[in-house]
């Protein structure tokens, strides 16, 4: 019993969502499996469920994340912070709670490994 | 018999009075730095900025050698120690020649510089625009004759323990001392 309880553990659980009518897949910490399941719709309902209302300055650091993951660049804090488009206090300003977490997730992008 | 059943009820009813606020997750962190070394002072560093990126608060209190890092003319030169460190596997009389202390750190850096690990004084920026406060002890202060000024410019304050104490106070907050 043990032993399943930890193959359990570690079984990664994909989750169906429906978001404004549409179905996406999210892993079991709700980042998105697949980045074309992602719209502006989508992004501002995931945002809202982290207490965020979206400003264009939200969505320009969204669109730089999403451009990031796109040329598969490894994001952390000490990048976003010297990209140019955000100072790391805005960053935090914009996402008060986690920001390199919480704006990977509302991008629809997978959740940075990063440890700086 | 009757005591024993007796100790098992109130340990039972203890652990039901123990509910962690929101599952016992942690949301401040206390640092405390007392080492000079680069390596202590980088672990305290990407600790507390670690925490921040995980939504924890974070706060620092530099204390003896810890100054040292926030020291404007100190923090470039910090080494890493290469006499009394077993794990840099290298003999004790090796590492106490003159230019060893020096070679090991420009190796470690350099390493750091591949995985974008930024240097003392870019890291401290980071902290302070990530939200960590950071303060630095009276007591050592007083003790090195260091002043405000010759401190990096974003420390909050320079404070005493029971400051610091009264800063830690809360749920959820832990306490690390490096």
């Amino acid at each position: 019993m043990l032993i399943n309880l930890f193959k359990s553990s570690l079984k990664k659980q994909n989750m169906e969502r429906t978001i404004n009518g549409k179905s996406i897949t999210v892993n079991e910490e709700g980042y998105l499996k697949d980045f074309s399941q992602w719209d502006d719709k989508v992004g501002e309902a995931l945002a809202a469920e982290s207490g965020i209302a979206l400003t264009p300055r939200h969505w320009e650091v969204l669109k730089y994340l999403q451009n990031e993951q796109k040329n598969q660049v490894a994001l952390s804090i000490r990048r976003v912070g010297k990209s140019g488009v955000v100072d790391i206090k805005e960053f935090y300003q914009l996402f008060p709670i986690a920001p390199l977490k919480t704006a990977t997730k509302i991008a629809g992008i997978p959740k940075p490994a990063s440890c700086i | 018999m009757y005591e024993e059943n007796e100790a098992t009820a109130t340990l039972e009813k203890s652990y039901v009075a123990f509910k962690p606020e929101n599952k016992g997750a942690i949301k401040k962190m206390m640092i405390i730095l007392s080492k000079g070394t680069l390596e202590n002072v980088y672990a305290a560093f990407v600790l507390a900025n670690g925490a921040r990126m995980e939504g924890i608060e974070a706060e620092m209190f530099f204390t003896f050698f810890g100054l040292e890092a926030i020291h404007k003319k100190k923090l470039e030169r910090l080494h890493v120690a290469t006499v009394g460190n077993p794990a840099m596997h290298m003999p004790t009389m090796l590492g106490g020649l003159p230019g060893m202390e020096a070679f090991a750190t420009h190796m470690m850096k350099k390493e750091m510089e591949k995985i974008d690990m930024p240097d003392i004084l870019e890291f401290l920026d980071i902290l302070s625009a990530s939200g960590v406060k950071l303060w630095a002890c009276k007591l050592a202060m007083d003790m090195f004759h260091y002043k405000k000024e010759d401190l990096y410019d974003g420390i909050d304050d320079i404070i005493t323990v029971g400051d610091f104490y009264k800063e830690s106070a809360g749920e959820g907050v832990h306490m690390l001392f490096i």
